[in-house]
C-alpha cells in the first residue's frame, strides 16, 4: 500500500485523501459520546500496563469486565446445546492452528486479556480483561504475538532478531480516545484469524476496514458504512451472531427495533423481512435459499487471498545452508513455510454448496476419527426434506495434520515459541504432539501419522450490490453451481435425459415423415399431371 | 369445378394465428427454459414464456365461452365414422388422386381425423400443459397450500415436457397436413379470409 501511495500521481493522492477524510468525518459522527474520556482524572497518568487501565475503567464501568467474562470471546468456550460438548476455541480443531493449549502466548494476542500464556491463566481476574482492543479508537493499541495478550510498553524488537522495532504503546493516549467499537477493532482480530489477513474465513479480511461498495454493499465505507456491530448487535458485551450458532433459516420478517425477541438480529431477514425482491419468483426461492447464495457470488473479492489448502505435513524443509525453507508465489503469499507446511490460496472463490438447518457439530480431540476418510473438523447439517434448512454458501478449507494412530483420534501440537519442544524450533513433531496434548489434558498414544481433513465455514460476509447477485444461469444453466446439491429440480439445468431422446428423437421422425409424404405426393401429382 | 364455403368466421381465424403464435413462442421459450438450446437467456425466457401463459390461457376463456355459446363445440364431438377411410387416403389415395373420402360442410368442417386430433389438444394436451404449467407457476405456494407432499417439480417438470412434446409432434404434423387441401394453400388461405375452397 505504502509503496503504491508514493508511485501514485498527485490527483489520486488527493482523491484518497478526500476519502480517508469522509471516512474520518462518519466515524466520527458514529462515534459521538457525551463522555470526553480525555477529562477524567484517572485516565490522566502514564500507564504501565494493560490491566492498569482496566482498573480505571472498571472504577466507572463496573460491570463490564464481569459481562465480558461471560462471553466467549474471554472464555474461549461455548458449551453446544446440541451435542452437550464443550466448544470454542479452547476446545474445537481447525486446519489453521494445532491448538491453543501448548501455543497461548502466540494465540492470546487475539484474546480479549491479558496474560493468557498457559494453563495457570486466573480468568476470574478482572484486571485480565482487555478493554481497549475492542474500545481504542485511535488505531495504536496493537497486541503483539507471543506476548500472551499483553500490548508492548516499551519499544521492543519484533520478531526478536529481526531488527524490527515495534513502537511502544502509548496507553495513555489510546484510554482517552476510548469510543464505540469499529470495523479495525473486530478485524483486529476476525480479518486475521488463522494467521493472517484474511486466512481462515475467506469473506473476512482488511478489505473489509474500508470497503468499497462491491466488496461489501453494507459497510461500504462511502455509503452505508456498517460497523460490524449494526449486524451483530451487542448487549451487555454479548456479541450477536456466531459461527457455533447459526440462523439458517429465518422465516420472519424484520425484526422490530426494541420488541422483545431473542431471534437472532444479525441475520438478513432480521432488516431485509422475508419478502424483499420485486420479484415474486425471486422472494419464492427464499424457501430453498439463505440469502447469501445469490448476494455473495464470490469470497474473497477484496483483493485479499484466503488460504484454502495448508498441509502440515509438508513441513520441516531447509534449505542447503541447513535454514528452515520459505517460499513465495508470484503474489507475494507464503507457499511454503518449514514451520508450518504448504499451502494454497485464492481470490474471488466460488463457494461450495450445502444443505444447512443451523446445527453444527465440531471435532475435537476427544472425537474418534475415521483415518480412511478425509476427516470433517466440523459438520453443517441439513437435508432438503428437515424444512428447516436453506441451501447455503460456504467456504471449504482442506488441510493435512496430525492425528493418533491408536487413539484414532485427532492431534494438537505445539508449534510455536523458541523452547526445544516448539516444532518451529525442533522441527521434530513427535516432540511437537507431546506437548501440545500434554498441555491440552489429553492423551497422546505416541504413535502420530497425518491425515487430511476438510473444514467448511459459512460465508455471510461482503455482500455483493443487488446488480452483482447471481443470475439465473449460474444454477438454471448447463452448468449450475447447484449441480452437487441433492434434493431439488433446477429448471434449466435439470433436462429429462430419455424424455428428451425421445420426445426430439419423435419430433426428427415426424417431420422426416411429413417430408417424405409430401415429396411422394409431389412426385405422384407431377407423374399425374404429365398423364 | 370447386366452390367455396364459409367455414371460418372471425372470431375463430383470431383464436387460431393468436393460439399458433402463443404456442410457437412457449414452445422456443419453453425449450430454453429446459435447457434444450440458448436464444433470449434463461430470465427473460422464462418471464416470456408465463407472460405468454397466462395470455394463452386468457385466450382459452375466451374461445370456450365463444366454442359455448355459438354451439361450435359440436364441430368437435368424436366420430370413428370413416377414420379408417381417412387413414387410407392419407396413405394410398393421396398419391393416386383418389377422391378425398370427407366433404366438408358448414357444419361439419373438421375431418373425423382432425375431430380427433383436435379434441386431443384441447382435452389432453392442452389441459396437461395448463396443469402443469400452473403448478409450475405456483409452485412457491405448494407448501403453504400444503400441497409439498403430494407434489414433486421434478415431475411437474416432467408431465410438462412432455406436454410440450406432444404439442410440438401435433404442430408439425398440422403445418403438413394444411397443404393437402384443394390446393396447398388452399386450407392456409381459408383460416385467413375464413373462405374454404372444395371440389
Amino acid at each position: 500500500m505504502r509503496k503504491e501511495l508514493l508511485t501514485m500521481p498527485m490527483h489520486c493522492l488527493f482523491a484518497w485523501g478526500v476519502l480517508a477524510c469522509a471516512v474520518g468525518l462518519l466515524q466520527g459522527a458514529a462515534l459521538a459520546s457525551t463522555a470526553d474520556h480525555s477529562q477524567f482524572k484517572g485516565l490522566q497518568q502514564d500507564f504501565k500496563s494493560g490491566s492498569a487501565v482496566t482498573k480505571i475503567c472498571l472504577e466507572c464501568h463496573t460491570k463490564a469486565a464481569g459481562e465480558v467474562m461471560a462471553s466467549k470471546h474471554w472464555s474461549w468456550e461455548w458449551p453446544d446445546p446440541h451435542s452437550k460438548k464443550m466448544l470454542g476455541k479452547q476446545n474445537v480443531l481447525t486446519s489453521f492452528s494445532l491448538g491453543i493449549q501448548s501455543n497461548n502466548p502466540v494465540c492470546s494476542v487475539c484474546h480479549v486479556g491479558y496474560g493468557w500464556k498457559d494453563n495457570n491463566f486466573d480468568f476470574t481476574a478482572q484486571e485480565n480483561v482487555d478493554c481497549l482492543v475492542c474500545h481504542d479508537t485511535t488505531g495504536t493499541y496493537r497486541k503483539q504475538s507471543g506476548m500472551a495478550g499483553h500490548p508492548p510498553v516499551v519499544a521492543m524488537e519484533f520478531p526478536p532478531g529481526s531488527g524490527n522495532v515495534v513502537k511502544p504503546v502509548d496507553l495513555k493516549e489510546v484510554a482517552q480516545n476510548v469510543g464505540k467499537s469499529s470495523r479495525d477493532n473486530c478485524g483486529a482480530c476476525h480479518f486475521y484469524g488463522g494467521g493472517g489477513d484474511g486466512v481462515k474465513h475467506g469473506d473476512l479480511d482488511s478489505s473489509l476496514a474500508a470497503p468499497e461498495k462491491d466488496v461489501d454493499v453494507h459497510m461500504n465505507a462511502l455509503g452505508l458504512d456498517f460497523s460490524c456491530t449494526e449486524c451483530h448487535k451487542t448487549t451487555r458485551h454479548q456479541v450477536a451472531g456466531s459461527r457455533y450458532a447459526l440462523t439458517a433459516t429465518d422465516v420472519h420478517g424484520a425484526l422490530m427495533r426494541g420488541s422483545k425477541d431473542d431471534r437472532n438480529p444479525s441475520t438478513c431477514q432480521a432488516c431485509h423481512g422475508n419478502a424483499s425482491h420485486k420479484l415474486a419468483r425471486l422472494n419464492r426461492h427464499a424457501d430453498k435459499l439463505a440469502c447469501q447464495t445469490c448476494h455473495i457470488p464470490q469470497y474473497a473479492r477484496g483483493g485479499i487471498a484466503t488460504k484454502l489448502t495448508w498441509d502440515w505435513s509438508a513441513a520441516g524443509r531447509k534449505d542447503k545452508d541447513g535454514q528452515p525453507l520459505v517460499e513465495k508465489d508470484a503474489n507475494g503469499h507464503v507457499v511454503y513455510d518449514a514451520k508450518k507446511g504448504s499451502f494454497t490460496y485464492g481470490e474471488n472463490m466460488v463457494p461450495d454448496y450445502f444443505w444447512f438447518n443451523g446445527k453444527v457439530d465440531h471435532l475435537t480431540v476427544s472425537d474418534k476419527i475415521d483415518p480412511t476418510n478425509s476427516v470433517p473438523l466440523n459438520r453443517f447439517y441439513g437435508s432438503p426434506a428437515d424444512g428447516a434448512s436453506r441451501i447455503w454458501p460456504f467456504k471449504v478449507m482442506r488441510a493435512t495434520q496430525p492425528y493418533d494412530k491408536v487413539h484414532m483420534t485427532m492431534l494438537k501440537a505445539h508449534t510455536t515459541g523458541n523452547d526445544e519442544d516448539s516444532y518451529g524450533k525442533s522441527f521434530d513433531w513427535h516432540k511437537a504432539v507431546t506437548r501440545g496434548m500434554q498441555d491440552a489434558g489429553k492423551p497422546f498414544s505416541g504413535q502420530m501419522g497425518f491425515v487430511e481433513t476438510e473444514m467448511s465455514w459459512p460465508i455471510t460476509h461482503m455482500v455483493a450490490p443487488k446488480e452483482q447477485a447471481l443470475s439465473c444461469v449460474a444454477c438454471h444453466g448447463a452448468e449450475s453451481r447447484l449441480a452437487k446439491v441433492p434434493g431439488i429440480h433446477l429448471p434449466g439445468h435439470h433436462a429429462h435425459g430419455w424424455l428428451d431422446k425421445l420426445g426430439w428423437g419423435l419430433a426428427w421422425l415426424t417431420l422426416l415423415g411429413v417430408i417424405v409424404h409430401g415429396a411422394g405426393r409431389a412426385f405422384t401429382s407431377r407423374k399425374g399431371a404429365r398423364k | 369445378m370447386s366452390e367455396r364455403i364459409y367455414v371460418f368466421p372471425l372470431f375463430e381465424r383470431f383464436w387460431h394465428w393468436a393460439q399458433a403464435i402463443l404456442i410457437m413462442l412457449l414452445l422456443v421459450t419453453g425449450f430454453e427454459a429446459h435447457g434444450t438450446y440458448r436464444l433470449l437467456g434463461f430470465e427473460r425466457a422464462v418471464d416470456t414464456h408465463t407472460a405468454g401463459a397466462w395470455a394463452l390461457i386468457g385466450l382459452w376463456v375466451f374461445a370456450i365461452f365463444w366454442h359455448f355459446t355459438t354451439g361450435e363445440w359440436k364441430q368437435y364431438i368424436p366420430t370413428l365414422q370413416k377414420v379408417d377411410a381417412m387413414i387410407k387416403y392419407y396413405v394410398f389415395g393421396i398419391f393416386t388422386n383418389a377422391p378425398h373420402p370427407f366433404r366438408l360442410t358448414r357444419l361439419h368442417k373438421h375431418n373425423p381425423l382432425q375431430r380427433l386430433a383436435y379434441l386431443g389438444v384441447m382435452l389432453f394436451i392442452g389441459p396437461l400443459l395448463w396443469f402443469t404449467g400452473w403448478l409450475y407457476i405456483f409452485y412457491g405456494y405448494w407448501a403453504a397450500w400444503g400441497w409439498e407432499q403430494y407434489l414433486s417439480l421434478q415431475w411437474i417438470s416432467f408431465f410438462h415436457t412432455t406436454g410440450a412434446f406432444l404439442m410440438l409432434l401435433f404442430l408439425i404434423v398440422h403445418v403438413y397436413l394444411i397443404t393437402t387441401g384443394h390446393t396447398v394453400l388452399s386450407h392456409f388461405k381459408a383460416m385467413i379470409t375464413g373462405w374454404e375452397e372444395v371440389d
